[in-house]
């Protein structure tokens, strides 16, 4: 199709990043550099600064090498192996990766202070991550091509590390890439959980900007820590374009596990997948159903009482309902903005090129942009301040990047095999895609809402300082919970984040086998 | 499929176009024309609906409260749109914010008839750019059921020093908690500078446990906290925890498990401010003189676990029996705080090794 309609067609995402998140970026670390020009020298003397850089980065390097180690078994086992239950197990590693970091906090709250804690916390959360990426590269590999291996006298391991491990490095490297990036921009984790010496660039810009009104030195920060994305994303991009494209993932696939070593393999992997995302969960719902006498409902039945009758009282029903309607509304914007821009990918625009566009939000201060958003949408025609449609359109720039990630490689396959073939029996372009293409890709786009609904709903950097503090999301509740003393406050917090947990679940269950395998191909 | 594409797009467009008129102020009116006025605040803050209620109906002005993230993200945003104001009128900024936030001229001075009963101590603006509306003091708090029989009650900041309460103390890093930066401008207060130095290099020694912020501190470390897991009997908390230890109790309680070193005390003032730029000048100030009213100043207690700065309000029952009364709190001037947070911070970091 011509250059134009690409053209045409990514202009509304274009003008939503331009405007929603370039605007504002741009006019925060202005406003904060031209305030003092001596800002980008002072900060980059501090031997603080430098500290703070090195362990945002060696943090993120063991906590991506740990993931990658931990999950790769797990994501072998789910993908090649057949067995009952293996859809729930799958929707059940997924549940973390979308839980609110305030949850995640409270669940390992056990460990905290200490390093491992950190860890603990990032590869409870980016273990998705890695099962469903690699896992979709594996799911597509031929059984025969394993048998064939065997018959030529192939170990289970030499069959692993020379046929398995080399056709899902692509996988494996954007894993790595996308884990390092959450890791790398981590705030709730750390702010929760770290201690001494344990503060990433994300939390030094939120020190910097919350308790020492030093907006410029939160820009220099700001400005670092893009810098770090950026060639990261870069780097990620131009591997890529090397990269073979995989076929688009077959329907749930593989076979029973056939010797003792495999079975053995299998139960262990499975095993360990269900205890390290159960093990945390299972500490925040034994404390919602605690009280200072013993097991109690008191916990659920009371949430928000001691705020009664305040303007900014906790309605759990409310809160629920602010969570799930924000959040709807932020996967509707996110799903038209990221199923034009896959148009765009299966009209032939570069796919990669244009993830890194879209994914790089997700490595930008949230603190930063909320600020931005205040400096930047303060006169008519866009005077967006105290406006309601702030937290579903920060929200939807979160969800974005996994939109695109989800339908765009769905949309360019089946466009490839299929929208083609109809424009050749001289379907018009645009019927071709209609007609053909998206019906083809209706299960990767149900997937990507959904995925983005549950991102939406977790979200919290954004949320809480954009948020009308009338009407709460459950994560902002929760915190608010957290932040009064008082035996009911804890119980009452785990409580909100059990139920913000049930929901999350049930979202998750829906994708069940559903192609954010897809993920790392392009 | 794609119709369904077009639609959502349209939508969006719609959206977009109708959000830039959602929030547009009302034409310049007549007292009578019915305004709408924003107040800008955090999100600590609280009040009683029907008593906000009250003040609409009584002056036909409609009150919309924006909470613009935590006590320092509102002075930020305050000082980022001065003259352009997000709002009209703002709540909650302390007394070691005053100097920025004068600084860049944020508010338009208003004397508020309702100061003649604002306790003196309180009336540190003499040009009224600021009115004190409520005060706190942050202070430690000690698990009483830890301090049973013979063994000896801390009382004195020197006394965290001591080694008879080794390892007792936890406390909020200044860098990232508002009152672990009000306790060390206490400790600034009580020995000097560089003395403070010399007072942490004791604390480091006699184990002081550092945390990030007031929720970890005060759940995860103290053990008096209601629902906690901490095992520490003394943490940085406020004058009034103990009250809300009892407010918040599920089931009820009538005597707090915690109480308070009232000598370990640093005081925050919340003040009110008409911004500049408003346009709703007139309501702006009426709004003020709420915040300083009877039904107001009475509503502060049980909903932000501050103390009115009215001396005419009477306080609720569980307060008197229960709050600790502060009567010589440490305090630091706005200036010396603006000058200096920075460096104090800083030396702090290096003493503590954080």
């Amino acid at each position: 199709m011509s250059r134009r309609a690409r053209i045409a067609i990514l202009a509304l995402p274009v003008a939503f990043l331009l405007l929603f998140f370039v605007f504002p970026f741009v006019s925060i670390v202005w406003e904060g550099l031209a305030s003092d020009q001596t800002a980008i020298g002072r900060v980059l003397g501090e031997a603080r600064v430098r500290d703070v850089i090195w362990f945002t980065l060696w943090q993120a390097a063991a906590s991506t090498a740990l993931t990658l180690a931990i999950g790769l078994p797990i994501a072998y086992a789910l993908s090649r192996f057949a067995f009952r239950g293996r859809a729930a197990v799958e929707a059940l590693v997924v549940v973390p990766f979308v839980l609110p970091t305030v949850v995640v906090g409270m669940a390992f709250s056990g460990l905290r202070g200490s390093i491992v804690a950190i860890l603990a916390a990032h590869v409870f959360f980016n273990i998705a991550v890695v099962v469903r990426v690699v896992g979709a590269a594996w799911a597509t590999v031929d059984p025969e091509l394993e048998d064939a291996a065997d018959e030529l006298g192939a170990s289970g391991l030499r069959r692993f590390t020379r046929v398995l491990l080399p056709l899902a490095r692509p996988a494996i490297v954007t894993a790595a890439t996308l884990v390092f990036l959450f890791t790398f921009t981590s705030f709730g984790v750390v702010l929760l959980l770290g201690g001494a010496g344990q503060t990433t660039i994300e939390v030094e810009i939120f020190r910097r900007t919350s308790q020492q009104l030093d907006l410029s030195a939160a820009a220099v920060l700001a400005l670092i820590q893009l810098l770090f994305v950026s060639v990261l994303l870069i780097a990620d991009a131009v591997l890529a374009s090397r990269r073979p494209v995989l076929p688009p993932p077959a329907e749930q696939g593989g076979r029973a596990p056939r010797t003792r070593g495999e079975r053995t393999f299998g139960v262990v992997a499975v095993l360990g997948a269900i205890a390290l995302v159960a093990v945390p969960l299972w500490r925040l719902v034994r404390r919602s159903f605690v009280g200072s006498e013993g097991a109690t409902l008191a916990n659920y039945l009371h949430i928000g009482e001691g705020r009664r009758g305040g303007l900014f009282e906790i309605d759990p029903g409310a809160a629920i309902w602010t969570s799930v309607r924000s959040a709807a509304l932020a996967a509707t914007i996110a799903l038209v903005v990221g199923g034009l821009v896959s148009i765009g990918v299966a009209l032939g625009a570069r796919s990669r090129g244009i993830w890194a566009i879209v994914a790089i939000p997700l490595g930008v201060s949230a603190v930063t942009l909320g600020f931005g958003y205040v400096v930047a949408f303060d006169a008519d025609p866009l005077d967006l301040r105290g406006s309601t449609w702030l937290v579903p359109l920060a929200q939807a720039l979160v969800a974005l990047p996994f939109v695109v990630r989800i339908v765009a490689p769905a949309m360019a396959a089946a466009h490839a095999s299929l929208g083609e073939g109809a424009a050749s029996l001289g379907a018009s372009p645009w019927r071709a895609l209609r007609d053909a293409t998206l019906p083809a890709c209706a299960g990767a786009i149900r997937t990507a809402a959904v995925f983005a609904f549950v991102v939406a709903l977790g979200e919290f950097g954004a949320t809480a300082f954009l948020a009308r503090a009338e009407h709460p999301t459950v994560p902002v509740a929760i915190a608010r919970l957290l932040g009064q003393p008082g035996s009911a406050s804890i119980g009452q917090a785990s409580a909100l984040a059990v139920i913000l947990l049930v929901i999350t679940a049930a979202a998750a269950l829906t994708i069940g086998r559903g192609r954010i395998g897809s993920f790392g191909q392009s | 499929m794609m119709r369904r594409a077009i639609v959502a797009t349209l939508a969006l467009a719609l959206v977009a176009a109708a959000c830039t008129t959602s929030n547009d102020s009302p034409p310049a009116s007549g007292s009578s024309a019915p305004v709408t006025i924003t107040l800008l605040t955090h999100d600590s803050f609280d009040v009683t609906k029907s008593v906000l209620r009250g003040f609409e109906d009584r002056t036909g002005i409609t009150v919309n409260v924006v909470a613009a993230g935590d006590a320092g993200q509102l002075a930020n945003r305050l000082i980022l749109a001065s003259g352009n104001p997000e709002g009209d009128v703002a709540f909650g900024v302390d007394n070691d914010q005053l100097s920025e936030l004068f600084a860049k001229d944020v508010f338009v001075p208003y004397e508020s008839a309702g100061l003649g009963d604002v306790a003196p101590d309180l009336l540190v603006d003499d040009q009224h750019r600021v009115t004190p509306i409520d005060h706190g003091e942050v202070c430690v708090n000690i698990d009483m059921r830890r301090y049973v029989g013979g063994t000896p009650l801390p009382s004195s900041l020197d006394d965290l020093a001591a080694p008879a309460f080794r390892d007792q103390l936890v406390v909020e890093n200044p860098a990232t908690s508002t009152p672990g930066l009000a306790f060390l401008l206490a400790t600034v207060a009580a020995y000097g500078d560089p003395g403070f130095e010399d007072y942490w290099r004791r604390l480091r020694d006699n184990g002081v446990t550092v945390v990030d912020g007031w929720e970890r501190a005060y759940f995860g470390e103290f053990s008096g906290a209601g629902g906690g897991e901490g095992t520490h009997p003394m943490v940085v908390s406020y004058a009034t925890s103990p009250v809300a230890e009892v407010v918040f109790a599920d089931p009820p309680i009538t005597v707090p498990p915690t109480a308070v070193l009232t000598d370990t005390c640093y005081r925050q003032i919340e003040f009110a401010g008409v911004l500049r730029g408003t346009g709703h000048e007139a309501a702006a100030q009426q709004l003020v003189d709420f915040l300083l009213s009877q039904p107001f100043q009475e509503d502060i207690p049980l909903r932000m676990f501050v103390y009115p700065a009215s001396t005419t309000a009477r306080l609720p029952a569980v307060f008197r029996h229960n709050a600790a009364t502060v009567t010589d709190p440490y305090e630091v001037s706005p200036a010396d705080v603006a000058a200096h947070r920075a460096d104090w911070v800083a030396r702090w970091s290096d003493v503590m090794g954080q």
